[in-house]
């Protein structure tokens, strides 16, 4: 799970990360009231928007003045902001950080995530901050210091001090780093967090460090128990058909395509799609309907798709093994009466009684067409699809 | 031969007395594994479905003299169930549940590191079967056929797929190994072609990757330098988009790295017969086989 900048910060800030003072507001009326609370020359606006690149994309300004603020702030709301990892389509703006302006005099990355073949997190710090950590990793990868971190023991201050150090920080400006990377790190446990990046870590005029910049993501597995972070989910920043799919747990992604899938498992899932895409066909989506795939979900699967408009043909491919095809068959009938699905669909299906389950959906009546194959499967939904 | 499992395993169900469980201990039963009794911690001293129920790991391997257990506990207790049983010293330990938070597996792995005898397979997969000699998880016995194929794979479902396109092929299998989704798991491909090399049985592997992580691109490196069987490969999500979590934890293109086409050409490489279609995973080992 993403959550927005203003977000990340207050919790950074919770367990002892220092961040700009600053303000989240949804009302343009607000900023100038924001400005001198702030009481700064100059204060920084900030589009709010769960995705990287925003500076460029005009996102990101100073404002010298409060009135100055308001009038940013009234352009950047409701504007669409397209960045490189928002997609062509861009993000609506709707909400904003006003922050104290700093003056600074280094701009510095840090980051913490899980080092998957290690099996530990990982600290990676660079000097070059403001920049993409995968540009400064392919280009000079020399330049990132790392240090891997013993999940039992935490961060120890000797291993901060080698980043501090590594990045050309000073004495002084290393035992506050020793201290920024020690909060860190305890905000990256406590909250189960897989991501945490400050791109830039800013020291400032006066020698201090500051989070400039914070993005926290979480690992899902683990939000039954941060009730506090699930509640921070913006649905704002979600495809309205992925927060459906959500409710009934399904796993499902939005894709450009036009033949929707429905697969049990997420491996065959993704495999469906390539197929797909190999016979000269778009996938619409990735659907895990679950190892179960038992009529409810299968109802609750074509409620989704159907309403994906794009959607000109549905090719199910379900290998349930355990499973009982009649039983899957009777479902897939069940649900395309109650919803009246309107486009053809092929159906692919292994498990016990297979051959039951397909004599029931021919004598249905219905717009059905069955394949013995994936790869008979996927040629028979593209044809049917144009 | 086979590898991991066979007639001399005895299966400890952790989590028998719930609803998987209990399906899954009756159906491996039922597939001829020998099956001596599960863990439910409160439930000491009953029996279900016949076999005998124990409160602690350390209890039913005293009992019974089970050497490999299959875990069917919730997320939340599951790295628990893993560290408990290594600690009973049982030498297999198969993880199905899907969902465990990250940091609890990172404390899991920690834990296994001073148990060196034990091995993990998973979590979040469907286990191992070795067909007509045992099985420990969900995968269905009746698609496997005995033979001389090895499987390792990190999808459920694909390895379901994969199985059945060499069983019509009349072809059988050793051991179909599912090594679970999550980005922390106990055993890699690399582990599973280890032990498919030192089997005499089998004559060649299919290799089942996913997007995300560098695990394929590992495997690749390895069996360059020191696998002699034939593999064949096939990688989940060639038309992933990046950036999103496709159904397992693991399969995330992060960062532009793990994607499938970087997979592909690691393995292609490391000369590994790709094959670009799901469908063609069976037809495959066919070809590498001249049959």
């Amino acid at each position: 799970m993403k959550i927005h900048e203003y977000q990340a910060k207050a919790i950074l800030a919770q367990h002892g990360v220092p961040v700009p003072r600053g303000e989240e507001t949804s009302d343009p009326g607000d900023a100038p009231a924001i400005a001198k609370r702030l009481g700064t020359s100059v204060v920084v606006v900030k589009a709010q928007i769960h995705a990287g690149g925003r500076g460029k994309g005009g996102g990101v300004k100073l404002a010298k003045s409060p009135e100055e603020a308001e009038r940013i702030a009234r352009d950047m709301l409701g504007m669409t902001l397209v960045t490189h990892q928002t997609g062509p389509e861009g993000r609506v703006v709707s909400r904003l950080l006003i922050e104290e302006g700093l003056q600074m005099t280094r701009e510095l990355y840090l980051s913490l995530v899980l080092d998957r073949a290690a099996g530990k997190p990982v600290m990676m710090a660079s000097a070059a901050g403001g920049m993409d950590i995968e540009e400064v990793a392919a280009a000079t990868p020399e330049k990132i210091a790392k240090v891997y971190i013993e999940p039992g023991v935490g961060i120890v201050p000797f291993e901060a001090r080698q980043i501090g150090f590594a990045i050309g920080l000073d004495g002084p400006q290393v035992n506050k780093f020793v201290k920024l990377a020690t909060a860190l790190y305890e905000a990256f446990v406590a909250t189960d967090a897989s991501l945490v990046e400050i791109n830039p870590l800013v020291v400032t005029a006066a020698g201090e460090l500051l989070a400039l910049d914070a993005k926290m993501n979480f690992d899902d597995n683990a939000l039954y128990r941060h009730p506090d972070i699930k509640d921070l989910r913006d649905l704002g920043e979600e495809d309205p058909l992925e927060i459906e799919a959500s409710k009934f747990s399904l796993n499902y992604i939005h894709l450009d395509g036009n033949i929707g899938c429905m697969v049990n498992g997420a491996g065959l899932a993704m495999a469906t799609m390539d197929i797909i895409k190999l016979a000269g066909g778009e996938p619409a989506n990735f659907l895990d309907v679950g190892g179960g795939a038992n009529a409810e979900q299968i109802r609750n699967a074509f409620k989704i798709l159907m309403s994906d408009k794009n959607v000109k043909a549905v090719l199910i491919n379900i290998f349930g093994g355990i499973l009982r095809c009649d039983v899957l068959a009777q479902g897939v009938i069940a649900a395309v009466k109650e919803l009246g699905v309107p486009v053809p669909i092929v159906i692919r299906m292994e498990g016990t009684n297979v051959d039951e389950g397909k004599r029931l959906l021919k004598e249905s009546g219905m717009n059905f067409t069955t394949a013995d194959s994936m790869g008979e499967a996927a040629t028979k939904v593209v044809q049917l699809a144009r | 031969m086979s590898v991991l499992i066979d007639k001399s395993t005895r299966l400890i169900v952790q989590g028998l007395t719930g609803r998987e469980g209990t399906f899954h201990a009756k159906q491996a039963a039922a597939y001829g594994t020998t099956v001596v009794g599960g863990v439910t911690p409160g439930k000491g001293g009953t029996r279900h479905e016949g076999w005998p129920v124990f409160d602690t790991v350390h209890d039913a391997v005293k009992e019974t003299a089970g050497n490999a257990s299959v875990i069917f506990v919730p997320p939340p207790f599951a790295a628990d169930a893993v560290m408990e049983a290594a600690d009973a010293g049982l030498a297999l330990v198969v993880c199905i549940t899907e969902g465990i938070p990250t940091f609890d597996m990172m404390r899991a792995m920690t834990f296994l590191k001073a148990h060196p005898s034990t091995r993990l397979i998973g979590p979040n997969c469907p286990g191992l079967i070795s067909p007509g000699k045992a099985k420990a998880g969900i995968i269905p016995g009746h698609i496997c056929k005995e033979g001389r194929i090895g499987i390792v794979s990190k999808s459920g479902t694909l390895t379901y797929e994969a199985i059945h396109q060499l069983t019509r092929l009349g072809m059988g299998q050793t051991t179909c190994i599912g090594i679970g989704g999550d980005p922390l798991i106990g055993t890699s491909h690399i582990d599973a072609l280890k032990l498919f090399a030192d089997d005499p049985e089998t004559d060649a592997v299919i290799m089942i990757g996913e997007i995300g992580g560098s695990a394929e691109e590992e495997a690749a490196a390895w069996i360059k330098a020191n696998f002699k069987k034939p593999v064949v490969a096939f990688i989940a999500g060639q038309t992933a988009p990046p950036g999103r979590r496709m159904g397992h934890a693991g399969a995330i293109i992060a960062g532009g790295k793990g994607t499938a086409a970087e997979k592909m050409s690691a393995l292609t490489a490391a000369g590994v017969k790709v094959v670009k279609s799901p469908a063609d995973m069976g037809k495959g080992i066919q070809e590498v086989l001249g049959r």
